[in-house]
Parts: structure tokens; sequence; C-alpha cells
């Protein structure tokens, strides 16, 4: 599989998805900054965690104005695969390659403490070594992460089976308790309707080792290696 | 030409930023202020003298960039 990690001014989280890929699929993802304009021969292209742009205006705008993001959005249109990680997930909802926004945390503090997500779907590239209603732990730290979007918005999404994760508790309670930053309906990561770009707000690539501290996100980088091998 | 771009949360979407300075001005003493939503205005100086262009060109800059009309709407204001 060939991957590449997408690098905006302020990014910081490229080299922890480039172990957890390469550690799946035994091939380094290359590095790509964000003035590249074609990302042709690739199979994945991941949007990185970090502070694109220091967040100015809102985060991920700026970035989502870059002349990578034509790419992107060239190489979604052709069916690539397109992974979202927090400030990620943030770039392609202001890239419009996801619908609704992150907003502020609705208790306006920066989250940065471990979740639990409950898998909704797994006949996807990125959660097929699951099985649906799996639960697993990541680590979560951001200031907007806040999924809105508009009532219809959210009941499509449900409907066509696009949700991925939803904050839930450690055995898979779906409450309030546990929506730490607000989100709609407890959405913390989101399909287009291909199933191929996915965002989310938590790192999965934060625990793909035990010296991380546990191994509870590498089956999203299993499924990738696992789809894309052939 | 200046344009005055205001962009603000729509009605329904949590504003917890201006729930906070409401908070605020309440323990300021302030206590008539029963709501409070947070907003951003972008200033722009724009070359052309004409004020319909002007209108148009930050309308078009407010829904590509200064907005994100998923969550905020805006209004624009001209003036010489």
């Amino acid at each position: 599989m060939k991957a590449a990690i997408v690098v905006f001014p302020g990014t910081n989280r490229e080299r922890d998805i480039a172990i957890a890929l390469e550690q799946s699929t035994g091939i380094a993802p290359k590095i790509v900054f964000h003035r590249e304009t074609d990302l042709s021969g690739f199979d994945l292209v991941v949007l990185p965690g970090g502070f694109s742009h220091g967040d100015y205006l809102r985060s991920g705008a700026m970035a989502a104005q870059s002349p990578v993001m034509a790419a992107v959005r060239a190489f979604a249109a052709r069916g690539g695969y397109v992974l979202g990680v927090c400030n990620g997930f943030q770039i392609l909802t202001e890239a419009g390659l996801l619908p609704g926004a992150l907003l502020r945390n609705a208790d306006l503090r920066f989250l940065s403490r471990d979740c639990y997500l409950r898998v909704e779907r797994t006949d996807t590239a990125y959660t097929n070594l699951w099985q649906k209603g799996d639960v697993f732990r990541a680590p979560m730290a951001h200031g907007d992460g806040n999924y809105f979007a508009d009532a219809a918005t959210l009941d499509r999404l449900e409907g066509e089976g696009r949700v991925a994760f939803r904050y839930a508790d450690a055995v898979g309670n779906v409450t309030p308790e546990v929506n730490y930053n607000g989100s709609q309906r407890n959405i913390a990561g989101i399909f287009s309707d291909n199933l191929r770009v996915l965002g989310l707000m938590p790192h999965p690539e934060d625990l793909v080792n035990p010296l991380m501290g546990g191994i509870d996100g590498k089956p999203m980088f299993d499924s990738l290696a696992n789809l894309l091998a052939a | 030409m200046k344009a005055f771009v205001t962009v603000n949360l729509k009605a329904g979407v949590l504003d917890p930023q201006g729930k906070a300075i409401g908070h605020a001005l309440n323990n300021l003493g302030f206590d008539g202020v029963t709501n409070v939503r947070a907003g951003k205005v972008f200033e722009l100086d724009l070359a052309t003298s004409d004020a319909v262009l002007a209108r148009t060109q930050a309308e078009e800059m407010a829904r590509k960039l200064l907005a994100n009309t998923v969550i905020e709407s805006f209004k624009v204001e001209i003036a010489a």
C-alpha cells in the first residue's frame, strides 16, 4: 500500500500516523507538503492532527484552501481512500469532503484524555477487523471537536450508515456523560457516501504498540493494510 | 472602499463562548444581559470604488472562506 501523509504548517502528528501505518503495512508512507498538487499513485492519503496554520479563522479553514486540497479532492473523487484525524477531520469538513462542522468543545475546554469509541460499521476499509459494537480506547486531544450538523444531515448520515464511531463508555453505552465535547448524537467519526473518506477526532494512531500503553487503535491500520494489500 | 463582514454562529448552533462571556458580564453586575452571541468582524479594504461590486466581492469571500455557512451566517456592510 502506498500512503501519503499531508503536512501543513502547524501539523504535528504526521510521525505518529507514519509509525502506525508502517507497522501495519510494512511500507513507510511518504510525507507530502501542502504545496503539492499531484497525489496520483497513492492508495491512501492521510490528513494528520495538529494545528494547521495556527487554527486561524477556524480550525482547518486555512488548510482547506491549500493547493494540496485540490489534489485531495480529485483523489477522493477518483475513489481514493482519505483518512482525516483530529485537525485532519476539521480540514475535511472545511473542504466540504465530509458534511457538518467541528465546533468549540461544549465546555470550552481543550480536552486531553482517553475516550472509548463504539464501532458502528465494520464493512469498511478502516474497520473490517472489528466487530459491530466493539469498543476501543483512543486518546483525544482537541479544543474544537464538537461535531455539528443540522438535523436533516444527521438523519441522512444515520440513514446511510455513515456514522463510523460514537463516544461510548468502556462497555459500549452511548451516554451524555461520555460525550465530552458535546457532539451531536455522540458522533466521533463519519464516512463519506462511498465509505472511503473517514474523519474522526480521537487518535487511534496513539495506541498501536504496547510501549504506547496499548494496541487498541491498531485494528484500524491493520484493516487498511488488509484491504489495500492487493 | 471598505467592506465589513460580520460573521456569527447561526441561531440554534450552541455558542459556549458567548455563554461564558454572558456569565462574566453578569458577574460584573450587568444583570440585564440575558444572552450573548460571540462573532467576528472582518474589515476589508477593497480596490474598487463601486459599492455594488464591493458587496458582491465581499459576499463571495464570506461564502468561500470568512464564514463556514454550515454553522455561521454573515452580513456585509459597505462603507466609503
